[in-house]
């Protein structure tokens, strides 16, 4: 560890506190449908789940890249949600949608939703009980 | 109560060896790291001998336990949870391995197994290595084997086991039946995502990768152990270059899987999970180097340490964050957390924890403070060269390479950890906007420097060069570079402008860094090395990892969509300029096809032809046909089918698996984004025949039906036939009340096969228009039926990857070549190095270029 080391050392040092800096800027939160509303035009991440009293409006064939739903969340909020994607097949099952994107006056401008499904819980006991149940009813 | 038709056995055997498995390895533990410590001959050699029978039982018991699981899932024996939750009847018999190592418990198990087999190699072939690297290997399995020990100390739940059965770990009304089996009629099989081919493979290599981690690691602590500080890098250094090759390969397969099975849309996305393994990829070959420069030099022994310690404890770190589930909500792979919530009073304080998250983390957390701890303590015992390097030695530049190398992975890991420190401190970051930008605009300067450091580095000697020598040697090499960059620039840009110019400017660099590292060690060979092979290894797996950076480079900032709502003339909501190119750049992605409707798509027409039903239940294949056309004669250059197909599960969920066209320069990559269930959309309307002469007009529900005229062997937009061929055309034209005029034209046609008749429709007015026949007096049969049933249709999405094969080109090279310094290293003779190299040469390329 001589001075040349030295030098270079702090100077990776340096690079790297400087992209972390500089990256630390484009970092977004988590946030309850009501602190997104209050946040217009931020980035953030919400974590609702869909509100089945409302439709789903989806029509491929006009616009494949249109989807729409209401999504609520635990703390009661709720709002209008607008991905321009294709619509996750699995979404009327999820028990949890994470959503990344905007809040944009009267609707969330959605631009990645991932899904928690329980069927991809194959460690989830309850689901697991509801699905030994269905095939006793299924074999009567 | 007496169940019936259960079979007990397995799982009793299984669970004895589990349970053997366990003492075992505390024994060959006790023994391995007493014999380490003994001095006396005689005693140790006792010591390794107790030892060494306690390891083989271990090994032994290992193998049961699998072959046991796999016989209760082969067999379908649904009263195991672990046949239940993970076999199916239906599933195909190449997915029973898979099967087991899809659950948590079964992916231990494999990790268990490669732990013994290696420590069969080490125990043969490491000599006075063999006790304490042993011990460091066998106190390892007691924890791995102790996360499916299952067995209960009080309320305290040690481990999940893979012998557990169904009719204890869920409750339902059916289980206070003696005859409960009958009504399981089959388990829940294998997630229809993991159905492929890389499933079987993947783990298996990867988890290969993790367990040879540990033999460097084992090697240092032997080294701090014995107090023969700088002796363990010799006989370590193959092993570290084992390890590079089958994780690097391992991660790579991950890459190649999500790549063409799944609907990622791409081969790295920088999920945690993928990271997670990437991490202590890096810092092993920062290892790699420093051990290097050790063994020609002397310095960076420290380094050495710390790397190889290091590597291991970011394997059980990424354990951690996979299995844990704290990962959550971040990643696109799912995890959950398993096993009881356990309570503690800690200081004071009541504390609960997930018995099995508290297990991995007590692995974690011994392995890393013992190991570093250590470390520290000896520290100021571990020789280090008095003298410092010469800022024109190679040893210099390679260390400095190591360093980036490390540093990227502390970069990637810290990222990574966001919802750790979420957990820890109650904060609410999230992942930013743009994840993948986040980490490439990071990576791609990385790459320029080890672009630059890898073309460079070599040409330097160590200790110390004369000045002129490097100019001299890398003078051609950086021409010919600079000189295909430029080449490249003009001829064939990269067009990664989404990012501005910043990013696209710091993507040349690095194309241009990674191709002149690609052509600076092939000179090397040559320049250097005088063209002798043997001792090339470094150099091509150079050549290799650049090849694979030209390669990626090239494929992701010139990827392509091709499928773009654009074309079927609907509005885009979402229109921003690019600020690069002053274009309109759409991120609408989604394509709708109708049936039998061609649409353009990028230079191909595309026609969603029909779906056919695969021989999995819930399969279902899109039949695509792509034409290329010459723009100005029109004539057909091209045509090929792709089938990307949908699976529907028993639970209606939905999974999607690409079909890729794969040319030597590019790959045409699609997938089906939205699909109707087709099956229940059935149709009740029946065809209503008509018959029309030419010109007539009659009436349909909502309007008029003309006969325009009847064409023979028509040659049109639609239909192309030769003179001689023997098909009839009807032109028919619908006007609807609110005056819209559509036309149609159905045909029948005559060859050798038969009769085909080709219908045509109306999708505004839910016509379908078939040519029935002709009549006696020589009026056409017109079928018109008005449907009730949905049009079918398929949403998919299409790309142009070019030139990934250069990704898995460059991986392969990489590997050989890491193969090449491995067995050169080994000093194996000619015979197995030859067989070495040629086996992982031959399964390489099968692999990741002809499988599919």
């Amino acid at each position: 560890m001589k001075k040349t080391h030295i030098i270079f050392l702090v100077g990776i040092a340096a690079l790297i506190v400087a992209l972390i800096v500089f990256s630390a800027g484009d970092f977004s939160t988590y946030e309850s449908i009501s602190s997104a509303k209050k946040k217009q035009g931020t980035f953030v991440h919400l974590i609702a789940k869909l509100d089945k009293s409302e439709p789903i409006e989806y029509d491929a064939i006009n616009n494949p890249n249109y989807l729409s739903f209401y999504a609520i969340d635990s703390l009661g909020g709720k709002t209008k949600v607008v991905f321009h994607n294709s619509k996750p097949t699995d979404l009327e099952k999820s028990e949890r949608i994470v959503m990344k994107g905007k809040m944009q006056a009267d609707h969330f401008e959605c631009k990645d939703i991932l899904l928690k499904c329980p069927s991809k819980y194959k460690d989830d006991k309850e689901q697991l009980q509801k699905t030994i149940t269905n095939q006793q009813d299924s074999a009567y | 109560m007496q169940f019936e038709g259960e079979h007990l056995l397995p799982g009793q055997i299984g669970h004895f060896f589990v349970l053997l498995a366990f003492i075992a390895s505390i024994l060959s533990t006790i023994g391995f790291a007493t014999a380490s410590f003994k001095s006396d001959l005689v005693q140790k050699k006792s010591w390794l001998n107790f030892a060494r029978i306690a390891f083989v039982t271990q090994l032994v018991s290992a193998i049961v336990i699998f072959i046991t699981i796999f016989y209760i899932c082969a067999n379908h024996y649904f009263e195991y949870m672990y046949a239940y939750k993970h076999a199916s009847k239906e599933l195909e018999p190449k997915y029973l391995l898979a099967c087991i190592w899809e659950g948590q418990e079964g992916s231990f198990l494999l990790w268990t197994l490669w732990h013994s087999i290696l420590g069969i190699f080490i125990m043969r072939k490491s000599k006075e290595w063999e006790a304490p690297v042993m011990s460091v290997i066998s106190l390892a399995q007691v924890f791995l084997i102790m996360m499916i020990l299952g067995l209960y100390i009080g309320n305290i739940h040690i481990g999940s086991s893979p012998f557990t059965l169904t009719r204890n770990e869920i409750e339902g009304p059916i289980f206070s039946q003696a005859n409960y089996l009958s009504f399981i009629k089959d388990g829940i099989g294998l997630n229809v995502l993991l159905r492929n081919y890389w499933m079987v493979i993947h783990p298996p290599i990867l988890f290969l990768g993790f367990a040879s981690t540990i033999i460097p690691f084992g090697y240092a602590y032997a080294g701090l152990q014995t107090k023969r500080f700088g002796d363990w890098v010799t006989p370590a250094l193959p092993w570290a270059l084992f390890s590079a090759c089958v994780l690097g390969v391992g991660i790579m397969m991950g890459g190649k899987w999500a790549y063409e099975s799944l609907s990622f849309g791409g081969y790295w996305a920088w999920d945690p999970v993928e990271n997670a393994s990437l991490v202590p990829w890096l810092i092993l070959i920062a290892g790699l180097h420093t051990m290097v420069i050790f063994k020609a030099t002397g310095h960076s022994l420290k380094a050495s340490y710390l790397f190889a310690f290091l590597t291991f404890i970011f394997i059980l770190y990424s354990t951690f964050l996979t299995r844990t589930g704290i990962l959550g909500d971040t990643s696109v792979h799912s995890f959950t957390e398993t096993g009881n919530m356990v309570r503690f009073k800690l200081f004071g304080l009541g504390v609960s924890f997930r018995m099995m998250n508290l297990m991995i983390g007590v692995f974690v957390s011994a392995f890393t403070l013992s190991s570093l701890g250590m470390l520290i303590a000896n520290l100021k015992k571990i020789p280090s060269e008095k003298k410092e390097e010469n800022i024109n030695s190679r040893e210099f530049w390679m260390f400095i390479g190591s360093l980036v190398f490390f540093l990227t992975a502390v970069f990637i890991i810290a990222k990574t950890s966001v919802p750790v420190y979420n957990k820890l401190f109650g904060t609410s970051i999230a992942q930013p906007e743009d994840v993948e930008f986040s980490y490439n605009k990071v990576v791609i300067l990385v790459a320029i420097i080890v672009g630059l450091l890898s073309a460079i580095t070599q040409y330097f000697k160590y200790k110390k060069t004369e000045s002129g020598y490097i100019l001299k040697k890398i003078a051609a090499p950086t021409l010919v570079a600079a000189t295909i960059t430029t080449a490249l620039a003009i001829f064939y840009p990269l067009t990664y402008y989404k990012m501005g110019a910043g990013l696209l400017g710091a993507a040349y660099a690095a194309l241009f860094a990674a191709i002149y590292s690609v052509i600076a060690n092939a000179s090397y060979i040559w320049i250097g090395l005088k063209g002798k092979l043997k001792s090339a290894g470094g150099s091509i797996a150079h050549l290799g990892f650049a090849l694979m950076l030209v390669g990626i480079l090239i494929s992701s900032s010139n990827k392509e969509v091709i499928s773009s709502s654009m074309v079927n003339g609907i509005n885009l909501q979402l229109s921003g300029k690019d600020p690069m190119t002053k274009q309109t750049d759409n991120p609408l992605e989604n394509l709708t096809l109708i049936r039998q409707v061609p649409a353009a798509m990028g230079p191909y027409e595309v026609t969603y032809l029909k779906d056919s039903f695969g021989n999995e239940k819930g399969r279902r294949f899109y039949e695509l046909q792509f034409v290329r056309k010459d723009k100005t004669t029109k004539k057909i250059k091209e045509q090929f089918t792709l089938k990307p197909d949908v699976y529907i599960m028993k639970d209606n969920n939905m999974s999607s698996n690409p079909d890729t066209k794969a040319y030597f320069d590019r790959d045409v990559f699609t997938y089906i984004s939205y699909a109707i269930d087709n099956s229940k959309n059935e149709d009740t309307a029946q065809f209503k025949i008509i018959e029309l002469a030419e010109g007539d007009t009659t009436f349909y529900s909502n309007g008029i039906v003309v006969l325009n005229s009847v064409v023979k062997n028509p040659h049109n937009e639609k239909y192309h036939f030769k003179p001689t061929d023997a098909a009839l055309m009807a032109d028919v034209s619908f006007i609807s009340k609110d005056n819209m005029r559509y036309n149609a034209m159905p045909l029948i046609e005559i060859d050798e096969y038969g009769v085909n008749q080709i219908d045509d429709t109306v999708y505004a007015q839910n016509l379908y228009v078939k040519f029935a026949g002709v009549t006696d007096t020589r009026k056409i049969k017109l079928g018109i039926k008005e449907s009730d049933k949905l049009i079918e249709y398929v949403t998919l999405k299409a790309y142009v990857f070019p030139y990934i094969n250069l990704v898995w080109l460059g991986l392969i090279i990489m590997a050989l070549g890491i193969v090449m310094s491995a067995v050169k290293r080994a000093k194996l003779s000619t015979f197995y190095a030859a067989l070495a190299l040629l086996s992982a040469g031959v399964g390489l390329f099968y692999m990741f270029l002809f499988a599919n």
